[in-house]
């Protein structure tokens, strides 16, 4: 213990609690509830039913009232404890609820009805997952479509990214020609063009392509990322030319210089780029809200968004689906977390 | 094979001019050194000739053939690069098979080119290991191990050396001398270095500025520099140079003054300098003598103790001179000596520091 | 995995994943030599940009200009050849208002209701964001025991999407969530806070600052590791009071990071978006309704749509944009950071 206690309350050069120590500490531990308990909550919640979920104040954990099936009913009963009259305790099922008196039954022996003022009666619960929350989008629901619809969209989007963007940082980094800065300003400008900006005609000219409702006019028009265009590039900046030179004298072509002596080498930049296209094509929403207005084609988030908004919320479901969605940028999280932050310091990328 | 030629290759970036007007004809099996200080074209015109750069003007044939317009896959050279530009991703052997799959040569020649090269350059043990696990000195000879299993018509060598300490350079030196009495193809090698440029050339190209200062057999460049250029980088420690001026100008002897009064004697012929006119006489430190009475007064401001060999600096009326004596010397700073010059060869550049035609 | 490359693993893990692509790229090399010995070097640096350019010049430059020829526009057809031209009229709809500061005196009232909420929601949410990410970056700057752990946990929410991050946070403040449970310990009723008009617009920059936090945590402290040890130790050693080091070495030595995440947050504020809108959909009412929202709705969701009215208000929000990225570019290019978007 006092090895713990020792390790908790270290502080900088030991020379007594600063104040500056104390709100380390608050920061830290406040931050990790609050970072990291909104997500736990989620998928806590997730596994409740839904009576569990309309409970309120909520369980920590996702409990259920236990059921007992009584011989001579149909139906199961919940089971309850309940403190009789004089004072003994039972474990006795409810058969119905009449005001503030419950009719209930020994189910050992079901002959009698025992009638309980309902404060006298506590429900027996015991921890149980609901799991169908889980199962039954995927067969009630469209949800392995969404998914489908997602995969397809972050993959085969992140594969263009790379091979469009790799090529124009080829390009950019290892050509002298004319228009060179001016097509590396063009890139840089179109950062001051977001999407926000640019919404309406960008509908109507995906709508002209015939790309509208369609995966492909979500995808294309992601494709060519300044910022990856400009990661790449600096990266094989730091490629010595020498190495092209060598190339040249050895006989290869342009497209071999591009594809068997510079990409090798760009691997660790365009690992960093797969990695945020991955993650930036998972989460978009509001262009896939915009291009895809056939519910077959609604991406994860698309999908997600609709359901949550519609009257009735089926919030054991939207809570599963959510958990779902997550759980790729959570792995990406847990496996990557540290390349993504590195890559972060080094490009101011996100 | 391997003959090259180049007619008033120029070369500018943009308004600066990098050479102006190159003249230059090597000969097939010759080993010829582009020599100079940085920044004075020598690399720009290597790339020239392997078509890494495109000439602005002039032109470049190989072989008979104009080969402004032919890419630098297509000329037959090899080069090794000052780097080496060994693909870090592919182990040596990869390295060296690279730029002949690229030719879409068999397998088996490929394999076969590969194992002679490496029995040459003794680099066997390392071909399945990436030029990261190499050091400096066996990512040299893989570099050039990619130049030999092409089987180019010239070699063009980038200062190669340049990236290895000291001790590694001079075996390597002698290597690639050998490598290329071995092969007898035609290598054009640039350096800065002048010891590389004399123990390993043929012929030395000394350019200075984007122009040719002299070209000519390293022996040629050290007893007959054609200025004071070539006299100071050919030669180590380089050529003292003393101020004065012409004060006899007579057939086979020329008389100069120098800053302390001093009368210098050179036996110049038909110098066709006017009396009066200022000269620098150049005398290199290994050919000036130490005591007897006639020479220059000098005083020693400091003593180099080599062991073999004693290098002096002196002062001679205000004028730096170096002087390199052979053996071991009791001298102080401070002492005052005289230095003869008597059997030194010397020799005298105008103001414009071209050198004046010589008696010998 | 190393980002500069200098490791072996680098080009190892990428040869790897080139294995399958490799036979489909030698197969283009043949007519592509080709094209190279027609086309030249000058060609070939063509070809490789041209497909980058294309998808520009189709999906970014094309709508950037057109977009201007929208907000000419009127009535409610997506082509621009069967729109009418109405010139400024769209603008000066924007712009009709009998009283700047009251935005149901104008013509187009959510518009103004957007701007209100928006500049609002910027000035609270840029403030509190660069507090909350500064101060963490100071803390995580000292010296943890497992400060990569307490890095990736400030970092963790940023990966999210905004669906789920508006989601999870719907899920927390609704009626019986878990923010109601957690004051009903202490005596507290429950209360729909994203019902309530001034609550859910907290919100909103409660949970905005939550998910992106993290991110300009990083870059701040990235700036703060570049700041030399040294002299931190010279001040030391000359007995300077820890306030008066950080107002005089650590504040001006990040000065440029802090400026360009400044500006990376207002860039990102006058957007918001996602988040928001999945959280409360703009509501109660229109209390949390911002520009990007007002933008999307008159452009698609509404019955009767006006794409002219949006484009234009899309353009007064690139104005900003513009002049907030080419502060940003202008700061970038003396700090020597660069920052991006999406």
């Amino acid at each position: 213990m006092s090895r713990v206690a020792a390790f908790v309350f270290r502080r900088k050069g030991g020379k007594g609690w600063h104040w500056t120590d104390i709100v380390t500490w608050v920061w830290l531990v406040g931050g990790l509830f609050i970072m990291f308990g909104p997500a736990v909550w989620l998928v806590g919640s997730s596994l409740k039913t839904p009576a569990a979920l309309a409970e309120f104040p909520p369980t920590i954990l996702p409990y259920v009232t236990q059921k007992v099936s009584v011989e001579g009913f149909d139906k199961p009963f919940d089971l309850y404890e309940v403190t009789l009259d004089d004072g003994s305790k039972a474990t006795l099922a409810e058969v119905r609820r009449i005001g503030i008196v419950s009719q209930m039954v020994d189910p050992k022996a079901p002959g009698e009805i025992i009638k309980v003022n309902i404060a006298q009666r506590t429900p027996v619960r015991e921890m149980s997952f609901a799991t169908e929350n889980y199962t039954e989008p995927f067969t009630h629901f469209d949800f392995f479509r969404y998914l489908w619809n997602s995969v397809f969209v972050t993959v085969v989007a992140t594969l263009i990214t790379l091979v469009v963007n790799s090529m124009a940082a080829f390009a950019l980094s290892k050509y002298e020609f004319r228009g060179r800065t001016a097509a590396m300003l063009v890139i840089l400008a179109t950062l001051m063009v977001p999407l926000s900006v640019i919404m309406v005609p960008l509908y109507s000219i995906v709508s002209a392509l015939g790309l509208f409702n369609s995966l492909w006019g979500v995808i294309l028009p992601t494709v060519a990322t300044p910022t990856g265009v400009f990661i790449l590039r600096q990266y094989m900046l730091t490629i010595p030319d020498e190495l092209v030179d060598a190339a040249r004298m050895d006989k290869a072509s342009e497209w071999q210089i591009y594809w068997r002596i510079i990409l090798p080498l760009t691997a660790p930049a365009l690992a960093v780029l797969a990695i945020f296209s991955v993650v930036w094509r998972w989460n978009d929403f509001l262009w896939p809200l915009i291009v895809l207005s056939r519910k077959e084609l609604y991406t994860l988030q698309v999908g997600l968004s609709i359901y949550s908004g519609e009257l009735n919320v089926q919030w054991h479901f939207i809570l599963a689906m959510t958990v779902v969605t997550m759980i790729p940028v959570v792995l990406v999280f847990i496996f990557l977390q540290r390349f993504i932050t590195t890559g972060i310091a080094g490009t101011g990328l996100k | 094979m391997g003959h090259i030629k180049l007619t008033n290759v120029a070369k500018s970036f943009g308004n600066v001019d990098v050479l102006h007007g190159i003249d230059l004809e090597i000969g097939d099996g010759e080993f010829v050194v582009f020599v100079g200080p940085s920044g004075c074209g020598k690399s720009t015109l290597l790339r020239i000739i392997a078509g890494l750069e495109k000439p602005t003007g002039g032109e470049l044939a190989i072989d008979g053939a104009v080969v402004n317009n032919v890419p630098a896959a297509d000329r037959g050279l090899a080069m090794v690069f000052q780097s080496y530009a060994l693909y870090p991703h592919m182990s040596v052997r990869q390295n060296l098979a690279f730029g002949l799959e690229n030719t879409r040569m068999p397998k088996p020649e490929i394999r076969e080119r590969i194992a002679e090269a490496a029995r040459m350059l003794e680099i066997e043990p390392y071909l399945d290991r990436r030029p990261g696990q190499l050091s400096g000195g066996q990512r040299q000879r893989v570099a050039i191990g990619r130049a030999i299993v092409r089987r180019p018509v010239a070699f063009l060598l980038d200062e190669p050396l340049s990236n290895l300490d000291a001790e590694l350079r001079g075996s390597t030196r002698a290597e690639l001398a050998a490598l290329h009495a071995r092969l007898s193809a035609t290598m054009i090698y640039v350096t800065h270095d002048q010891i590389e440029a004399m123990t390993l050339a043929d012929r030395i190209v000394v350019l200075r500025a984007g122009r040719i200062e002299q070209v000519g057999t390293p022996l040629e460049l050290y007893n007959a520099p054609a200025n004071r250029f070539v006299a100071g980088f050919i030669g180590s420690p380089h050529m003292n140079f003393l101020e004065g001026t012409v004060e006899t100008n007579g057939p086979g002897k020329t008389v100069a003054t120098l800053a302390g009064g001093h009368r210098l004697e050179v036996p110049l012929d038909n110098a066709g300098i006017a009396n009066g006119a200022k000269v620098t006489v150049g005398v290199r430190p290994h050919h000036i003598s130490i005591g007897g009475e006639q020479g220059l007064p000098a005083t020693i401001r400091l003593v180099e103790a080599l062991g073999s060999e004693t290098v002096l600096h002196a002062d001679v009326s205000g004028q730096k001179v170096l002087v390199v004596a052979p053996g071991q010397h009791d001298l102080a700073p401070g002492a005052d000596v005289r230095l003869s010059l008597s059997a030194a060869p010397l020799h005298m550049f105008n103001e414009k520091g071209l050198r004046l035609g010589h008696a010998v | 995995m190393t980002i500069d490359g200098s490791g072996k693993t680098g080009p190892r893990v990428g040869e790897i994943a080139m294995a399958p692509v490799r036979f489909a790229m030698g197969l283009v090399d043949a007519p592509l030599r080709k094209l190279q010995k027609v086309a030249g070097l000058g060609g070939m640096a063509t070809f490789f940009l041209l497909p980058n350019m294309l998808i520009f010049g189709i999906f970014v430059l094309l709508p950037f200009f057109i977009n201007f020829a929208y907000s000419m526009t009127g009535g409610s057809a997506l082509f621009l050849s069967d729109r009418s031209f109405v010139g400024v009229d769209q603008y000066a709809r924007l712009f009709d208002c009998s009283n700047y500061l009251d935005p149901n005196s104008c013509a187009e009232d959510t518009f103004w209701t957007a701007v209100g909420n928006t500049g609002w929601f910027v000035v609270l949410q840029v403030t509190l964001m660069i507090a909350f990410s500064l101060v963490t970056a100071l803390i995580l700057n000292r010296d943890l025991k497992a400060r990569s752990f307490w890095r990736a946990m400030f970092f963790f929410p940023v990966l999210l999407s905004p669906v789920v991050v508006g989601l999870i946070w719907k899920w927390i403040l609704q009626r019986q969530g878990l923010l109601n449970f957690g004051l009903y310990g202490f005596g507290f009723d429950p209360y729909a806070w994203l019902n309530d008009r001034t609550w859910s617009f907290a919100a909103a920059v409660a949970v905005s600052i939550w998910a992106h936090m993290g991110f300009y945590t990083l870059i701040l402290l990235a700036g703060l590791q570049a700041i030399p040890k040294d002299l931190y130790e010279a001040a030391e050693m000359d007995g300077t009071r820890s306030m008066r080091v950080f107002m005089r070495i650590t504040l001006p030595l990040l000065m440029p990071n802090l400026l360009v995440v400044i500006v990376l947050v207002l860039i990102r504020a006058v957007q918001i978006f996602d988040e928001v809108y999945v959280l409360t959909g703009g509501g109660p009412g229109t209390s949390t309704l911002f520009l990007t929202q007002y933008i999307y709705e008159t452009g698609f969701a509404t019955q009767l749509r006006n794409p002219g009215l949006a484009a234009a208000a899309s353009i007064l929000m690139g104005v900003v944009l513009v002049v907030l990225t080419l502060v940003q570019l202008g700061l970038g290019r003396s700090s020597d950071k660069n920052g991006g978007r999406k």
